[in-house]
């Protein structure tokens, strides 16, 4: 099995055996990141350019230390000290970060969508960091690694998705991998937070209540608020949409009992999850980072040897 | 023996237990028995041939040595003509290598850059006492100066043949053939 894509922007864009081709190198690379040498040379002297136009910690760091674990130079460019800011176009960015001779852009951008913009743009590899409600590739790679950790296979199992669906791009690359993995898909949320047509995505329900979602569940997804992309009107205030679509101990029973719950982070505590279940033993939210490093490196890797799949 | 599609066969299944045996009695003689010993064998033929070398030392000594095997994807120096890139296989040593007599074990030693990868890799999880290196077949043409202290069978061979170690279903060694 080969990798043939030359950028990673979507799950959509890959096949089931891409995904099971990453997935099972991420699981080699966990092995470099338990050693006491965390470092081995196969990217040696490639230039990994991270540009972020929104905010991160975990996503930024661990590409970082991915890039810096396979050996390649990483450079972190953030908007506040970036020409962006003197209003400078992201062709423009991107074609004068070109001239620097990068081989892999990972980018974050609020406009869905504008990696296949910026693929068509430049020579080198372009691996999507999060575009703003489309997708977030690498966490829905390291999502489905935790869940195969826990199961040992992705077919056959019921993955509940609670929040904001319509805001978030990591239910949406969850959703195009896990479904074309054989996971059913069962959404929940205020009906303000429901994209129309959502269930056309493959194997999911569009469940009308939380209850019903997350009943006899083999994992239970929590999605963060995200305050700074919606407006206020979405819903009432925190504590209701807590009432009616807040994880806590209690609900949590209807799952099964060796379910697993996960979170993207970051976590409004008190919202979307109480804090004894984000504690609590069947949280695996802290294992959801932990194999971030590994997957973000072996898209790194794979990427660098890939080609147009056209 | 030279069959019609030009395969010739250098080592049968006996051959190649002969082999292994004499080359586990060479690592104890050589080390003064087991003591600090470790077999990492390169994946997955030299993998396969600890799992063989290590029974046979057992038979001998009636002692267990510490095994572990190394994929040196990550190490290559054809990371660039590699393409497009493959799985990445398990490394799997689950002890520190500091102070080791490492026998590094391989099925076909060739260029030499396989081994250069595999002792990169192996520096990595400590400072072994030295390195040495096992394989069942030497053909010749090296690119680096490396060199096996256990030989099973040295094969004078052209660039432009392949040599090929052949395993069964139980990762068992079944024979080494040469191809035309």
């Amino acid at each position: 099995m080969e990798f043939r894509h030359k950028h990673i922007i979507a799950l959509r864009d890959l096949s089931k055996e891409d995904i099971e081709l990453l997935l099972a190198t991420a699981e080699s690379m966990r092995e470099v990141n338990s050693r006491d040498i965390k470092k081995v040379p196969t990217l040696r002297g490639k230039t990994i350019i991270n540009l972020f136009y929104e905010s991160s910690t975990r996503t930024r760091t661990s590409f970082e230390i991915a890039g810096k674990r396979l050996s390649a130079d990483t450079v972190n460019i953030a908007p506040s000290n970036s020409s962006a800011t003197k209003g400078e176009t992201l062709a423009d960015t991107a074609l004068n970060l070109l001239a620097m001779k990068p081989d892999i852009i990972v980018m974050r951008h609020a406009v869905s969508g504008s990696h296949y913009f910026l693929a068509n743009k430049v020579n080198c590899s372009i691996i999507n960091a999060g575009d703003g409600a489309h997708e977030h590739p690498s966490q829905g790679l390291l999502d489905m690694l935790t869940i195969k950790d826990r199961f040992g296979r992705l077919d056959g199992l019921k993955v509940a998705i609670v929040g904001d669906i319509t805001h978030s791009r990591v239910a949406r690359s969850n959703i195009q991998g896990l479904t074309k993995m054989g996971s059913s898909i069962y959404l929940a949320g205020p009906p303000t937070m429901m994209p129309p047509g959502v269930e056309k995505l493959g194997n999911v329900t569009v469940c009308n209540t939380m209850k019903e979602a997350i009943q006899d569940a083999d994992v239970v997804m929590m999605l963060r608020i995200q305050q700074e992309r919606q407006g206020k009107t979405l819903m009432p205030n925190t504590r209701e949409y807590s009432r009616y679509f807040g994880l806590n101990p209690e609900n949590l029973k209807l799952a099964k009992p060796e379910a697993m719950v996960m979170h993207p982070g970051p976590i409004n505590r008190g919202v979307e999850m109480s804090s004894y279940v984000v504690d609590g033993d069947q949280s695996h939210i802290l294992k959801q980072v932990e194999n971030g490093v590994a997957v973000r490196m072996s898209m790194l890797y794979h990427v660098c040897g890939g080609e147009l799949a056209e | 023996m030279t069959d019609s599609t030009g395969r010739t066969i250098l080592l049968d299944g006996s051959g190649i237990r002969r082999a292994i045996t004499r080359i586990s009695h060479e690592i104890l003689e050589k080390n003064k028995g087991l003591s600090d010993v470790v077999l990492i064998g390169i994946q997955s033929g030299g993998a396969h041939l600890v799992r063989e070398i290590s029974r046979c030392m057992e038979i001998i000594e009636g002692e267990r040595v510490l095994t572990g095997s190394v994929d040196i994807t990550l190490y290559r120096d054809d990371f660039k003509s590699q393409n497009p890139h493959k799985s990445v296989g398990k490394t799997d040593i689950a002890f520190s290598l500091e102070g080791k007599r490492v026998v590094l074990v391989d099925d076909v030693l060739y260029t030499g850059r396989t081994i250069r990868a595999a002792m990169d890799a192996l520096m990595d999880y400590g400072r072994p006492t030295n390195i040495q290196l096992a394989v069942l077949i030497d053909r010749g043409h090296r690119d680096l100066p490396i060199r096996a202290d256990y030989v099973g069978r040295n094969v004078p061979t052209s660039t432009k043949e392949n040599v090929e170690v052949l395993f069964d279903g139980q990762q068992q060694p079944v024979e080494v053939i040469l191809e035309k």
